[in-house]
C-alpha cells in the first residue's frame, strides 16, 4: 500500500522556490532517508506532508490530504519535528496525561515503559532536563503511539553520540515492525544509512535520485584505485574522484562489479560519498551543522 | 511487566489488537488543562490576591468593633429621629461602611485576574510559535479550532470560574474573622452579617462575571487575534494599533467616533451592567435591580459578539498557517 504519494509539488516563499516539482512515493513499510544540502527544500516537503503548510500539486499522506485533514491524519502519523519543541514548562507527567487524553492510539503503559529504563523522572519540567533526555521522552511518547507512519526531520540534532545511538537502535527495535512507515531527514547521513530501506536525495526543491538501498548498493560502486589503474579506471568515466592517502577513490555509478573488480578493492559507498559526489561543492558544510 | 517486550513480541501482526488504552479521548477538555499547566497565574494571582486582602483584613480587624458601635449609635439616633435625612445618611454610611471591606477584596480578585486573562490572551497563540512547541501541539489530532477554543475559554469561561470560587471562601473567612473578633469585644455580630449585605454580592457576582465576559469578551478576541498574527511584541499590536486607529482618524478627519467606541467598550461593560438604566451614573443595589433584558438587547453588546466570532475564525485560519517563529 501506498503510505505518501507526492505528484508535482511546489511551494514558494515569496520568490524562494522551496519544491519545485516533487515527485515522491514511499510504501507502507519503507524507512526512507530523506537526504539534502540546506535549503534543499527537505523540511518544505516534511511540513507539507504533515500538514503544517500549504502547497500545490497533488499530495497524498495514508490516503488524506493533510492541508485539510492534519487533524484526523495525526491520529495516524506521528512527528519529531527536532529535539527542541517539547515546551520547556511541561511535565513530564502532564506530557503523559496530555497525550494519553487527545491521542486514540496512545498506549501509556508502553511509553511508561520506555521511560522506566531512562533516569528521567515524572516530576521533571522539560527545562530540568538534558537535550538527550528531551529526546528520549519525545521518543517515548512518540514511540507508545500505535502509528502508520513516523516523520522524523532532524530528530538527532544536537545530541552527542551514544544518544545518537540509543536513538536510532530503540526506533528499530522497538518500534520498527515493517508494517510501518518511516521517513527521516537528517545530516548525519552515515548514522543512518544502514537503518534505512530506501533513499532519496533531494536539492533545489526536486527528487534526483530515489532508489531503495539494495539498488544504491548494485548501481554505486567505489574502487580503491591503485596508481597502476588510474587511466583504465578514469576511461571507465567515474562520477567522482578522490584523494586519500595518496591512493584514488573512484565512485562509478552503473558499471559491472567485475569490471570494476580487476582496478582494485571495491565497496559499497557511504551515502555521504555518493551525496558529495552528486551534489557537487555547494553540498560541502560541516556534517550536523543546523539546517 | 515489560510492555517494551510487548511492542516487539509481535511485530508482525500490528493489527492484530487496537492498544488497550484506545479510552475515548477528549481533546478539548485536555487542551484547558494543557492551558492551565502552562499558566498557573490563571488561578495563582486570583489566589495570592486574597491571600493579601485577607491579610490587610486581619490588620484592620481591630478598627471593627469601633465601627461597629459607630454603626449602632448611628442607626439608633436615625431610629429615634426617623424625620431627620441627614441622620439617616449618616446612619446608612456607617452600615455600609462593614460592607466596604467585601467589596475592596472583591474588586481586587477580579482586577487580579482582568491583569491575568489580558497577559493571557496576548500570549496565547505567540508564546507556541516563539517556543517552536506548536509543532509538537500540531503533531497531535486535535485541530486548530478545538485549540483556539480551549485557549480562548480560558479567559473567559475559567478566569470569571476561578473569580468567583476563589471569592465566597474570602468572604466567608473574612465574615469569620470579623465575627470572632465582635464576639471577643462583647459585641453581637450578627449586625456584620445583615450590614456586609453577602448575599447581594454572591447574587450579583455570577451575573456581573457573566455579563462582563460577554461585553469583554470581543476584546479578549482582539488580543487573541493579534497573539495569532504578531511575529514579535504582540502587547505592542495589540494596545497600538487601535490607538494608532483612533488617532489617524483624529488627525484625518477630525472626529472622534473610533476614540468613543473604544471608550464605550472599556468603560461599557461596568456601566451598563452594574448602574442603574446603564447610565453610569447610579450604581445598583442588589441583584433586584438587574434588568438582563436591557443588557441583552443592546446592539453594542453583540455588536462586540460578532466581532468577537470574526477574530476566533480568523485565530483558526491563522493557527493553521503560522510557523514557528
Amino acid at each position: 500500500m501506498t503510505c505518501i504519494e507526492a505528484r508535482g509539488l511546489r511551494k514558494t516563499y515569496g520568490k524562494t522556490v522551496a519544491l519545485a516539482g516533487l515527485d515522491l512515493t514511499v510504501d507502507e513499510g519503507r524507512i526512507l532517508g530523506l537526504i539534502g544540502p540546506n535549503g534543499a527544500g527537505k523540511s518544505t516537503a516534511l511540513q507539507a506532508i504533515l500538514g503544517l503548510t500549504q502547497y500545490d500539486g497533488e499530495l497524498k499522506v495514508l490516503g488524506r490530504n493533510p492541508w485539510t485533514e492534519r487533524d484526523r491524519l495525526m491520529a495516524d502519523v506521528c512527528f519529531i519535528a527536532d529535539v527542541a519543541v517539547l515546551p520547556r514548562w511541561l511535565k513530564v507527567s502532564e506530557a503523559l496525561d496530555y497525550v494519553a487524553g487527545v491521542h486514540p492510539r496512545f498506549d501509556r503503559a508502553k511509553a511508561e515503559g520506555f521511560l522506566a529504563k531512562t533516569t528521567i523522572k515524572r516530576a521533571s519540567r522539560v527545562r530540568e532536563l538534558s537535550k538527550g533526555m528531551v529526546a528520549q521522552l519525545h521518543l517515548a511518547l512518540i514511540m507508545a503511539i500505535d502509528a502508520k507512519l513516523l516523520v522524523l526531520d532532524e530528530p538527532t540534532l544536537g545530541l552527542d553520540l551514544l544518544y545518537r545511538k540509543a536513538f536510532y537502535d530503540s526506533l528499530l527495535n522497538d518500534y520498527f515492525d515493517r508494517s510501518r512507515t518511516i521517513v527521516i531527514s537528517t545530516h548525519q547521513v552515515e548514522e543512518i544509512q544502514h537503518i534505512l530501506t530506501d533513499v532519496a536525495f533531494i536539492d533545489r526543491g526536486k527528487i534526483v535520485l530515489d532508489c531503495s538501498m539494495e539498488d544504491f548498493e548494485a548501481r554505486y560502486l567505489e574502487v580503491l584505485v591503485g596508481p597502476e589503474h588510474l587511466a583504465a579506471a578514469r576511461a571507465l568515466k567515474p562520477i567522482q574522484e578522490r584523494q586519500l592517502f595518496g591512493r584514488g577513490i573512484m565512485l562509478f555509478d552503473g558499471v559491472a562489479h567485475e569490471k570494476l573488480a580487476a582496478l582494485g578493492e571495491v565497496r559499497t559507498p557511504s551515502l555521504a560519498d555518493l551525496f558529495v559526489a552528486m551534489m557537487g561543492a555547494e553540498a560541502v558544510q560541516p556534517q550536523g551543522a543546523a539546517a | 511487566m515489560s510492555p517494551a517486550s510487548d511492542a516487539t513480541s509481535d511485530p508482525l501482526a500490528p493489527d492484530a489488537a487496537p492498544p488497550a488504552a484506545l479510552a475515548k479521548t477528549r481533546p478539548f477538555y485536555w487542551s484547558v488543562r494543557r492551558e492551565l499547566w502552562e499558566n498557573r497565574s490563571v488561578y495563582l494571582a486570583p489566589l495570592t490576591v486574597a491571600g493579601l486582602g485577607l491579610l490587610g483584613f486581619l490588620f484592620s480587624l481591630h478598627g471593627l468593633p469601633h465601627a461597629v458601635r459607630a454603626a449602632k449609635v448611628a442607626a439608633a439616633a436615625s431610629a429615634a429621629l426617623p424625620a431627620d435625612a441627614a441622620l439617616a445618611k449618616v446612619a446608612a454610611r456607617a452600615a455600609g461602611s462593614l460592607a466596604i471591606p467585601y467589596d475592596f477584596v472583591t474588586g481586587v480578585i477580579f482586577l487580579a485576574a482582568l491583569a491575568v486573562a489580558i497577559f493571557y490572551s496576548l500570549a496565547a497563540l505567540h508564546g507556541e510559535r516563539r517556543d517552536r512547541s506548536i509543532l509538537f501541539w500540531k503533531s497531535l489530532p486535535v485541530s486548530d479550532l478545538t485549540t483556539v477554543l480551549s485557549k480562548v475559554a480560558v479567559p473567559l469561561v475559567v478566569q470569571p470560574l476561578v473569580v468567583f470560587v476563589v471569592v465566597i471562601p474570602v468572604h466567608l473567612v473574612m465574615l469569620a474573622m470579623g465575627t470572632a473578633v465582635l464576639s471577643l469585644n462583647g459585641l453581637d455580630p450578627s449586625v456584620l452579617w445583615t450590614h456586609a449585605h453577602l448575599l447581594k454580592i454572591w447574587l450579583t457576582l455570577p451575573y456581573g462575571l457573566v455579563v462582563l465576559s460577554l461585553w469583554y469578551a470581543p476584546i479578549c478576541g482582539w488580543l487573541m487575534l493579534v497573539s495569532a498574527w504578531a511575529k514579535r511584541t504582540p502587547i505592542l499590536w495589540g494596545l497600538g494599533a487601535p490607538l494608532g486607529l483612533c488617532l489617524f482618524e483624529y488627525l484625518a478627519f477630525r472626529t472622534q467616533y473610533l476614540w468613543q467606541l473604544l471608550l464605550y467598550r472599556l468603560r461599557g461593560g461596568f456601566a451598563e451592567a452594574f448602574t442603574v438604566g446603564g447610565e453610569g451614573r447610579v450604581p445598583i443595589n442588589g441583584p433586584e435591580q438587574i434588568d438582563l433584558t436591557r443588557f441583552l438587547s443592546l446592539p453594542g453588546l453583540w455588536a462586540g459578539l460578532v466581532f468577537f466570532v470574526a477574530c476566533i475564525a480568523a485565530c483558526v485560519w491563522l493557527r493553521r498557517r503560522r510557523e514557528p517563529i
